[in-house]
């Protein structure tokens, strides 16, 4: 890059530092800072990124990517790495640049030896046209309810571009058809590792994820290597990762309940090992893993005057069914709060995706949002008893928590309601700052 | 008779795994819970590609789904193509939703130009768009206003004479320019609508039904429903949309 390029870097950093105060005083905007310098210069992200020691790792996919990318933070940093990561949640181009714009100086360096980076599937392909990823790490392709990914085989193909790109290797989901097929698109050279369920517990899997309807057979399934992680589950909390040419990782014990949970762990230790070689430890990975708080909204425990509340945020069908297969075996007091704004997904028919049955016994207490009669309507279809039907999302939680005070209770919401109903919550109880993550 | 049975009515839901992206299920299951309500004994159908036709079909449905999806069906739905004229033209209730609607008219003409023929139910045809047309909708059609959600990137032109399902309060419709959206032909509705259609719009849930229990058994005497939660929903997203209640 010559010194122009280097200057039009320069004048881009400090534009958008000045951005980033003046959007912070202002008490919010956390795109618009990465907007400006984007806007400067859009190979800020190349300058800053791409001479990274140990390579720039994207994580992608449909469900799972920020509790994913948290895991393969705290691995790397369990073995002494520094790790440049983007805030959970801002998994935009422009989040990223604001994310860097923090953390570099004015010579556009940042201080780090790897960065480990939460992508979506469209922004993954943006950003991977400027800094080509050194390693991928790719979990799953379900429909989302965001209207820009209309199309399942269309989130295929972004991803399959996405592994085109990375130069050196790509840790892949091999129980995932529309993943594992990508293994046949690489560019010479780069390496595929690829983490796995217990063939004996795989009959859960369609629960949790999109089938690919096109073939009568389920695609050949990719045959598992020494290097490759295979998840052998003991409960539903505990397990251990297998690597046959290695040493286990567990048994441990995830502070995130789950199967999907185990596997985005099996995912981000796979990845983690590939990116460290000699330097991984099956026993700092262990005990890194076993330290991660759920993101927050993603079965994070609020402590509501003695009593655990639990936010789980449901986006897509294959989601929300994880989610009520993870808490169905532990009934509680239940509100579900369904917005439909642009980030929920402005299509609430995935509602009819989902099974309810799990909830039967026990009934909803309230549905709220904007779509609270729709949510309450569709339960009506599965026989589950909705107390109250309440679209107002603070009324509703005064009356929930009201309803159930000392009882354990659990919101599923999704994502506006959620932010809607933490930064309530926030302003109540003990909560780190509203979007911070406690030991992000 | 007893007055939990006043008859089977056998539903049958067209490539249930290729065809019913976006809960078009929940169409079925809605209908089935209704007749139900009803007093009615509902038999689902899901008619798989090389499956046997269900020796009964009283209504039948089917929905949207991906592009390889429709590729599935094709050989299939070329087999049943007489059947299915057949029983349109005797008055079978049916309900096509988006990709379904699409295959259900005279033909679909592809991005690059080449013209897929359809079943030729419903005098309609498509073209292939780049743009998709996304969003909530409201109709004013011959079972009331309707709400639902559309999501598709064919446009949709209505033949000559052919009755259109609903006219366009809110959203885009058949092509967002003649504010028309869908068709219908005898009782065969076409239309872009997921949401799923039906459990928000129960008069035209009953409508089907209504003319299915008639051709089995001769009338149709309605249960007592509850329902308040579907107009609720109905009633606000018709506010919301449209700025009244209507
Ligand atoms: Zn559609």
């Amino acid at each position: 890059m010559g010194v122009i390029a280097g200057l039009r870097t320069s004048g881009a950093i400090a534009a958008g530092k000045a951005a980033r105060v003046a959007s912070r005083m202002r008490g919010g905007g956390s795109a618009l800072p990465g907007l400006v310098a984007e806007r400067v210069d859009p190979a800020i992200l190349q300058h800053t990124l791409g001479s990274l020691p140990r390579g720039v790792v994207v994580v992608s996919g449909t469900n799972g990517k920020t509790t994913t990318t948290k895991m393969v933070v705290a691995l790397l940093r369990a073995h002494g790495l520094r790790v440049f990561t983007n805030p959970t949640g801002s998994n935009f181009t422009r989040g990223v640049i604001s994310a860097l714009l923090g953390e570099v100086g004015i010579s556009g360096r940042v201080d780090a030896d790897v960065a480990v980076l939460e992508l979506d599937e469209a922004h993954a392909l943006k950003f991977a046209e400027v800094v080509a990823p050194t390693h991928a790490l790719l979990l799953n392709v379900a429909r989302d309810q965001l209207d820009r990914f209309a199309e399942i085989d269309h989130t295929a193909r972004l991803l399959t571009t996405l592994a085109e790109q990375t130069t050196q290797a790509v840790v892949l989901n091999a129980d995932d058809a529309f993943v594992s097929r990508i293994a046949g698109q690489l560019a010479p050279g780069v390496g595929v590792q690829w983490f796995a369920v217990d063939p004996a517990v795989a009959d859960r899997l369609p629960e949790i994820q999109e089938a690919d309807v096109r073939f009568d057979d389920p695609a050949d399934a990719p045959t598992l290597g020494d290097q490759d992680g295979l998840l052998l589950p003991h409960d539903e909390r505990s397990f251990t990762i297998r690597f046959p040419g290695g040493v286990d990782v567990g048994p441990l014990t995830l502070r995130q309940r789950g199967l999907a949970a185990m596997i985005n762990a099996t995912a981000a230790t796979t990845m983690a090992r590939v990116l460290l070689g000699p330097d991984w430890d099956a026993a700092t990975a262990s005990s890194a893993l076993e330290a991660v708080h759920p993101p927050f909204g993603r079965g994070e425990v609020i402590d509501v005057d003695g009593a655990p509340l639990e936010l789980v945020l449901v986006k897509n069908p294959a989601g929300f069914t994880v989610a009520l297969g993870t808490y169905g075996n532990e009934p509680v007091a239940t509100m579900i709060a369904i917005n439909d704004n642009y980030a929920d997904g402005r299509d609430v028919s995935w509602l009819y995706d989902v099974s309810f049955e799990s909830l039967r016994d026990r009934g909803v207490s309230v549905t709220s949002g904007v779509r609270a009669w729709d949510m309450a309507l569709r339960l009506r279809y599965d026989a589950v008893e909705v107390d109250r039907v309440e679209a107002d999302l603070d009324t509703a939680l005064d009356a929930f928590l009201g309803l159930h005070r000392g009882e354990p209770t659990r919101i599923f919401c999704t994502y506006t309601a959620m932010m809607h109903l933490r930064r309530r919550l926030a302003t109540r109880y003990d909560l780190a700052r509203f979007g911070e993550d406690p030991d992000a | 008779m007893s007055a939990a049975h006043k008859g089977e009515v056998h539903l049958v839901h067209l490539y249930p795994r290729e065809m019913s992206i976006y809960g078009d299920l929940g169409n079925t299951r809605c209908l089935a819970a209704r007749l139900r309500w009803h007093g009615y004994e509902p038999v689902v159908h899901g008619h798989h590609p090389g499956e046997r036709w269900p020796a009964q079909a009283h209504l039948v449905l089917g929905g949207g789904g991906q592009d390889s999806g429709q590729v599935r069906v094709q050989d299939d739905l070329d087999r049943q193509a007489d059947r299915l004229r057949e029983l349109a033209a005797d008055g079978v209730p049916m309900l096509m939703i988006c990709g379904m609607y699409q295959l259900f008219g005279e033909a679909f003409i592809t991005v690059e130009g080449r013209r897929l023929p359809g079943l030729g139910v419903l005098d309609v045809t498509t073209t292939g768009n780049r743009t998709r047309m996304i969003g909530p909708v409201v109709l004013d059609t011959d079972f009331g206003t309707v709400v639902g959600y559309e999501n598709h990137s064919g446009s949709t032109v209505l033949g000559p004479g052919q009755q259109p399902f609903g006219s366009v309060l809110h959203g885009e419709g058949n092509n967002g320019q003649d504010r028309t959206e869908g068709a219908r032909t005898h009782n065969v509705v076409g239309s872009y609508l997921h949401g799923p259609i039906l459990p928000a719009n129960p008069r035209l849930a009953d409508g089907l039904l209504e003319i299915a229990a008639r051709r089995v058994t001769g009338e149709f005497v309605p249960g007592e429903l509850d329902d308040r939660i579907a107009d609720e929903a109905h009633q606000r997203q018709v506010v919301r949309l449209t700025g009244r209640r209507r």
